[in-house]
């Protein structure tokens, strides 16, 4: 009875400063949806309106035809020169991403079905280097196919993802890296703030016990961290466009299980942090950091180092990942979702049993 | 005020046994509680007496469960207080304010009230009249709408009473309650204090810097570097003082210098100003009636006399070099700090209200007042670090506005808590600051050279500033204010909670410097050491209530013979509010 008079007065009192101090309420809401917009229009892996200089040295109707090819292209921006030196100092000024380079005898060479094109790519991003190069593969294919009178026959198909826009899978994943900061922020901050403002001293020498002060701090930022949640998925879907293949439930029975890992990450963190830079500084160190780079969503874990792929298996966020890129590009997908979700049920308990098992009613 | 929940056993509250904690690892281990065994009594007010560093707050954290001891233990009323069942048994009983009296700023009063409530586990139907007690006994009734960060410093330290007192305790343990709290809400926690003991009979441990509270206690505990230096009634420390406490008149201006000289003459233990003379402490019975031309007067021994006292082992300071020469007689020429109708707004709020005064050169003049007073503030805008909202500050010749950093270069200040780096050495403290103000070269080391002589630092040249005991990081500090030989020092709060040997160490020094020429502004919130300034202003809520000489401000506000600057302060208080009333 005392006992849950004690948590209702814990619970009426984090609610109040939630509603006071605007602080949690930014962590919760605004930080997501700036970091969502910041990087949800800044990072993007597709190659778009690439400079292609076109040095065709000996004009004719089939050189017409092929560099009709780029102009129709959504990738490319050609401009056209006559001598491969122009193109190359167009190169190393900046203007010109790279170079298609068509020979004088290509119209006889093509014709006799072996044209030699040259490609020249700045390396200086070999990711986009490879794009580029795919991209003007992708031209020629069609060029040839057109011409060559259906010999060779190249049809891309894309599973999943049809337009292959990199922003739809790149949203889901970066949802998941910014719910691990926000969650993990809300929990180790409040906290922190007890402690520098003395409050934690009074609390401790209450009859309170330390699992309703834990109790406490995990409820109400969690029903704020799902807001922020919804609030990402909101943006995703009407502002970048992202199609929700799956279900509403599996997301948020997803999200809840995230949310509770990252708070109980947060939780942890307040033990040993206390002070709200420290407290800060830490969650973006261990948990904003790994998320960014091993959790998937932009580097793949399949082609990391062995002993990497091993360490990715501690970060919740990678779990998220998989099952947010596969509820919304794919759908309900239960041999991904499953194994993933119990993955993040595991964390989530790990974590909120060693908080309560670490934390103390006392300052040493 | 209802009977305790349980009536305590009669006898003690509180039992320490050889109770030893230490902090740090390796090399840098110190020791906060040395093999300390004591005994509080229930019922009664216990005072933990002891500067800054002496063990106080590890004390009443071990004692209430938050820090458990290296060695010995504690018993509270009677039992055992190690493991995690006997200390819940214990916090059951206990009510416990932290220094910063563990509110929560942005809840209003009765949400506060309503949280602790809650906590503790008060029946609703007990509330309202619980609530209404204690709303009465602290004041505060009619401002349970207001969020608590928004209450005056006083008014905080009521309601952290107010939500401790919520269940009535058994045991209650108060952590520097009454620092940096103007004197009137001291008096009224104090009244507050005798009424729970009298009425309800609880147990109260009562921890502070102020020496003069110590003379409230029914019995102290007086530590010192984390040992237990005298325990008992008050009235025990000081009787072997008896016959051997002299007060004698002296008129303003000598003042000082007289104080000074006493202070290094043979047998003398202590030589403070108090009131409109010079307070003695000798190390025996005196054997003519005068001292060096003043007439000696028996006075009662106090508390402070009693600790200083005991701090010296009854020997007296070895005698020192005499400051024979009079004072220089003062130009009364242009004032070198002007303040005139200074106003600093935050927002809405004013922090500093229409300030005026100016100080002479040579002059010390001080800011008293409690803290939120408007004190730093004022500092801040008259270092240049802060620009006034209103208002015109000239500061030897410059003004603010317009010639901050010139002005600067003639300022040493002293900041709160000293801001020293830490990490560095005393010598790289002062290599620093000596370069900071433009000392290259010969004349850098040669000041280096005066500051280790001048403030003794020679023994911890090496040592970091973090590592050194208060008293040596205020003389530390006070040396890199000095470096650039400045023609004015702006010294704000430097004696907080440093030991009273450190105290009167530092006022000889502002003295001679005084002396020489150099203009000293401070800031404080001991009433005492208002007594040492040629000037003052007494500040509230951002305003100055009084100013002049402590002398004149005494007698402005009504006070006889023997009134003490904290009756001054009270009255003038007192009369602010009335004036507001009306």
């Amino acid at each position: 009875m005392s006992a849950r008079r004690r948590l209702w007065g814990l619970l009426r009192k984090e609610s109040l400063q939630i509603w006071r101090d605007p602080s949690a309420l930014a962590i919760a809401l605004l930080l997501p949806t700036v970091l969502l917009l910041i990087f949800g229009y800044g990072v993007s892996l597709d190659a778009r309106n690439v400079r292609l200089a076109i040095v065709v040295q000996e004009p004719g109707p089939l050189a017409t035809q092929f560099v009709a090819g780029f102009a129709r292209s959504p990738y490319f921006q050609p401009v056209l020169f006559a001598a491969i030196q122009d193109a190359e100092a167009a190169m190393d000024r900046g203007d010109a991403q790279a170079i298609v380079w068509l020979q004088s005898d290509f119209a006889r060479a093509a014709n006799a079905g072996g044209a030699p094109v040259g490609l020249l790519v700045n390396g200086v991003d070999a990711n986009d280097a490879r794009i580029i190069e795919g991209y003007v593969q992708q031209v020629w294919a069609g060029f040839v196919a057109a011409h060559g009178g259906g010999v060779i026959s190249v049809q891309p198909r894309v599973r999943f993802n049809p337009s292959v826009s990199s922003r739809d899978y790149l949203v889901p994943g970066l949802i998941a890296v910014i719910m691990t900061l926000t969650g993990a922020l809300l929990t180790a901050l409040v906290i922190a703030r007890e402690w520098e403002r003395g409050t934690m001293e009074a609390l401790m020498v209450t009859p309170v016990a330390m699992r309703e002060i834990l109790l406490a701090k995990l409820l109400p930022y969690f029903v704020l961290g799902m807001g922020g949640m919804a609030g990402s998925v909101a943006i995703a879907v009407w502002l970048f466009g992202v199609v929700l293949h799956g279900s509403f439930w599996v997301l948020t029975a997803a999200s809840a299980l995230f949310m509770l890992a990252a708070l109980g990450m947060g939780l942890l963190i307040s033990s040993v942090a206390r002070n709200q830079f420290v407290a800060g500084q830490i969650a973006i160190i261990t948990t904003f950091l790994p998320a960014f780079i091993l959790s998937g969503f932009v580097f793949d874990i399949a082609s990391m180092p062995r002993a990497v792929q091993i360490i990715t298996h501690v970060v919740a966020a990678r779990y998220f990942v998989s099952i947010l890129q596969s509820v919304f590009l794919a759908g309900d997908v239960w041999s991904v979702i499953a194994p993933n979700a119990a993955a993040l049920a595991l964390m989530a308990v790990i974590f909120l049993v060693l908080a309560r098992a670490i934390a103390r009613k006392r300052l040493d | 005020m209802p009977p305790a929940t349980e009536p305590a056993p009669a006898g003690e509250a509180v039992r320490l046994v050889a109770l030893s904690r230490a902090f740090g690892s390796g090399k840098l281990r110190v020791a906060a509680l040395d093999a300390v065994s004591a005994v509080a009594a229930s019922g009664a007010v216990t005072g933990l007496i002891g500067p800054d560093g002496a063990g106080k707050t590890t004390l009443m954290r071990l004692i209430c469960g938050l820090l458990r001891p290296d060695h010995g233990r504690i018993e509270v009323f009677g039992a055992d207080i190690a493991g995690p069942r006997a200390t819940a048994a214990m916090q059951a009983r206990l009510g416990y304010m932290p220094q910063r009296f563990g509110l929560y700023e942005d809840l209003t009063v009765q949400e506060n009230l309503d949280l602790y409530a809650d906590l503790r586990g008060l029946p609703p139907d007990e509330r309202p009249g619980r609530y209404g007690e204690l709303l009465h006994m602290t004041g505060l009734a009619g401002f349970t709408a207001r969020m608590a960060g928004r209450l005056s410093g006083g008014m905080k330290q009521k309601l952290g009473l107010a939500c401790t007192l919520v269940r009535a305790p058994d045991l209650l343990l108060l952590d520097e309650p009454t620092v940096g709290v103007d004197p009137v809400s001291r008096r009224e926690l104090w009244e507050i204090i005798d009424h729970l003991t009298g009425t309800a009979g609880m147990s109260v441990l009562f921890s502070t810097a102020y020496l003069d509270e110590a003379a409230r206690c029914d019995a102290v505990l007086l530590l010192h570097q984390g040992r237990l230096l005298g325990a008992g009634p008050p009235e025990e420390m000081t009787a072997p003082l008896a016959g051997r406490v002299f007060a004698t008149p002296v008129p303003a201006p000598a003042r000082r210098h007289a104080q000074a000289r006493l202070a290094a003459m043979d047998g003398v233990i202590d030589a403070v100003i108090q009131g409109d003379g010079v307070r003695l402490v000798l190390a025996r019975a005196p054997t003519a009636p005068s001292l060096d031309g003043h007439a000696l007067t028996a006075v009662a021994p106090r508390f402070e006399d009693g600790f200083v006292a005991r701090l010296r082992g009854d020997d007296p300071p070895p005698a020192r070099h005499l400051p024979a020469d009079p004072p220089a007689p003062r130009e009364d020429g242009a004032p070198v700090i002007v303040v005139e109708h200074l106003t600093r707004r935050f927002g809405s709020f004013v922090a500093v209200r229409d300030v005026s005064f100016s100080v002479r050169r040579g002059e010390i003049f001080g800011l008293l007042g409690a803290n939120g007073a408007g004190k730093s503030t004022c500092f801040r805008m008259l270092c240049g670090l802060l620009p006034a909202s209103e208002g015109r500050l000239e500061v030897a010749g410059f003004d603010l506005r317009r010639a901050a950093a010139p002005a600067r270069g003639q300022i040493g200040y002293m900041a709160q808590k000293f801001s020293l780096y830490g990490d560095l050495s005393v010598r790289q403290n002062l290599r620093f600051f000596a370069a900071a103000y433009g000392l290259r070269g010969t004349s850098l080391r040669d000041r280096i050279d005066w500051a280790v002589g001048e403030f003794d630092l020679a023994p911890m040249l090496g040592g970091n500033a973090r590592d050194l005991p208060l008293g040596f990081k205020q003389r530390l500090a006070l040396a890199c204010a000095l470096m650039h030989q400045p023609r004015i020092l702006f010294l704000d709060e430097p004696t907080s909670g440093v030991d009273p040997l450190a105290r009167r160490e530092f006022w000889r020094r502002i003295s001679l410097l005084a002396e020489s020429g150099v203009t000293v502004l401070v800031t404080t919130h001991f009433m005492e050491e208002a007594e040492y300034c040629d000037r003052l202003v007494i500040m509230a809520q951002g305003a100055v209530l009084a100013a002049g000489s402590p002398d004149a401000i005494k007698k402005n506000a009504g006070g006889g013979d023997g009134a003490t600057m904290e009756d001054a302060f009270i009255a003038v208080i007192e009369a602010a509010a009335t004036a507001r009333a009306a």
